[in-house]
């Protein structure tokens, strides 16, 4: 038996799979491996209410990766933003769901991102804003790891450290594969947690595919940060829970064929049965 | 309404202190406004407001482009930002992070870019924005506006703290020719028509306004009838009084401290080319870099004083 989270994280990648089988095509290997975060987040660690999504004391989640959108979409419709059925219209023409997120086309996204590098910033604004609102919200960020050469991102790292925003706590999505190919051959990250940890960060780093561990990661950051805005690394696979999709090296962008979309949503609905 | 005290001489007051004061005021009046700087608040009278607003006023260092994403972020959980830095950065160094984390994504952020043109003088090329009248013209749904000079400031800055979507705003943080009383008041998108004139209009913005009265005044006296238009608002442009204009004098003449391209003179020609077609003269930076320099050596080089506004009415005027 899987648990209710990991479930979860299964019903938005077979929601994703929907999502790319309208399109025929998708940014698929970036948002099966941010699934699993996405599912501790909104499957319990978030303060939201999807009834109210406007609501001013809610928590915020930005997708800096902000191409990991149809896993957003995927989890925003399960939580009951909008309905399952709009999901189909993924990047179809005059559709609420963009490749990218987008604050003002749908409901449930609190930031427009994709030129990468900027959810961070807005991110660390609205944790400013809300801390010195005297608002206890919190701020959740998810960067790529291939977002982390902008430069943008180590500003933001900077900033939110030297002003104490301990009510951001931020993911970086390490599936080690960017568009070209493997970060490590096209600008190395290096690493990470040392990098964060010097920016004065509470760090730490886990294995990204269990969402019950990030749930628990979570909390204990939460407890432990002190005055410090929190990193969670996850140790991710660029298209996690997919093998197909997995095993493309270059699965960035991909096309997804009804066939094949069909095959894989039996295989994840097989996944929730047996585990 | 305003009123016109222009007699050719500078202001009493620096930009810089006008605009410290009024950032002051702004932040003291609504708790909800903030203003963000990056690491030139000591040369726009602001130091020291971070620590006496410490919830409202946020040093942010050097990262402008971190800075504008902040706004944004800002923005979208209920604040008013303010952002100040050198024109040259807000337009050409965090050009997409204004774009994006601002624009596109609707936040209501004003931006403060001093040190327009050539007043940033000693400064020189890489600190000398010609063009960002041109970017922040082409960011859709944007405002565009140059202070013309301090009291326009000290009025109008407060008034855009409701605005909505991306405000950008040029200021002169030193002593600028003195346009405008003090209990002058200004509504964005609205001209101000400073002297009526029948042959010729000129439209001007900035410190090219107290350059066209004085430009107008030797016309006069040549036999030339020169209106002159206060354009402060280059986008939306007030196509109204341009209209009315090119109705009554049929030849226009555009001046501002920027480059001709994509600048206040452009969107003139624009819409009277689509309107109302007659000879448009464009006085401003014919495509150039900055230099270091004082302002008038600077406005000399580049053909931004009364006699190039003259020359170009005189051919103007004989194309009608």
């Amino acid at each position: 038996m899987i648990t209710p989270l990991k479930e979860f994280a299964t019903d938005i990648r077979i929601q994703e799979m929907i999502e790319f089988k309208a399109r025929g095509f998708g940014h698929t290997g970036g948002s099966l491996s941010v699934a699993d975060c996405l599912a501790a987040l909104y499957g319990g660690i978030m303060r939201i209410d999807p009834k109210n999504p406007q609501w001013e004391d809610r928590d915020r989640l930005v997708m800096s990766k902000g191409h990991a959108g149809p896993a957003l979409y995927a989890t925003l419709a399960l939580k009951g933003y909008f309905p399952l059925e709009e999901l189909k219209t993924l990047n179809q023409n005059g559709t609420k769901l963009p490749s990218h997120c987008d604050r003002n086309l749908t409901v449930g996204v609190d930031m427009t991102t994709g030129s990468l590098g900027q959810g961070a910033s807005t991110a660390c604004g609205m944790a400013l804003g809300l801390k010195h609102s005297g608002k206890d919200a919190r701020v959740y960020l998810i960067l790529g790891d291939g977002e982390c050469q902008e430069g943008q991102v180590w500003e933001m790292a900077l900033f939110a450290a030297h002003h104490k925003l301990n009510n951001l706590i931020a993911f970086i999505d390490y599936n080690k594969r960017q568009l070209d190919g493997y970060v490590k051959d096209i600008c190395d990250l290096g690493d990470l947690v040392a990098k964060f940890k010097s920016f004065n960060w509470y760090t730490t780093m886990i294995k990204g595919d269990d969402p019950d561990l990030i749930r628990q990661t979570v909390l204990d950051v939460q407890k432990n940060q002190g005055d410090r805005p929190g990193m969670i690394v996850l140790d991710t696979i660029k298209g996690a829970g997919v093998p197909q999709i997995e095993n493309i090296p270059l699965n960035h962008h991909t096309n997804v064929t009804p066939e094949e979309a069909d095959e894989i949503i039996a295989q994840l609905e097989e996944f929730k049965r047996k585990g | 309404m305003f009123k016109l005290i222009y007699n050719g001489e500078k202001e009493k007051k620096a930009g810089k202190k006008v605009f410290g004061e009024t950032m002051q005021k702004i932040v003291e009046q609504d708790p909800l406004a903030v203003y963000l700087d990056g690491d030139i608040m000591n040369s726009i009278g602001t130091l020291g407001l971070e620590k006496k607003f410490p919830d409202q006023v946020f040093e942010c260092g050097i990262q402008e482009a971190d800075m504008m994403g902040i706004a944004g972020g800002l923005s979208a959980v209920g604040k008013k930002p303010y952002v100040h830095t050198f024109a040259a950065f807000a337009a050409r160094r965090a050009f997409d992070q204004v774009f994006i984390s601002i624009a596109y994504a609707k936040n209501n952020v004003r931006i403060i870019g001093s040190d327009p043109g050539v007043t940033s003088a000693y400064n020189g090329g890489t600190h000398m924005p010609f063009e960002d009248i041109c970017l922040y013209r082409a960011i859709p749904h944007s405002t565009v506006i140059e202070f013309t000079d301090s009291a326009m400031l000290a009025s109008l800055l407060p008034t855009l703290k409701d605005r909505p979507g991306l405000t950008y705003c040029r200021l002169n943080r030193k002593e600028g020719t003195a346009i405008y009383s003090e209990d002058s008041t200004f509504e964005p998108g609205k001209a101000n028509l400073l002297r009526d004139g029948k042959d010729v209009t000129i439209v001007a913005c900035g410190m090219m306004v107290g350059e066209s009265l004085k430009a107008a005044e030797i016309l006069e006296k040549e036999g030339i009838s020169a209106a002159v238009i206060d354009m402060f608002t280059i986008k939306p442009l007030d196509e109204e009084i341009i209209k009315e204009f090119a109705d009554k004098t049929h030849a226009f003449v555009t001046a501002e401290n920027a480059n001709i391209v994509g600048g206040l003179g452009a969107a003139v020609a624009a819409f009277l080319s689509e309107s109302t077609p007659c000879p448009v003269i464009r006085v401003g930076v014919k495509d150039e870099f900055g230099q270091v320099g004082t302002p008038e050596y600077l406005a000399e080089v580049y053909g931004l004083t009364s006699k190039e506004i003259i020359e170009a009415v005189k051919k103007a005027v004989s194309m009608k």
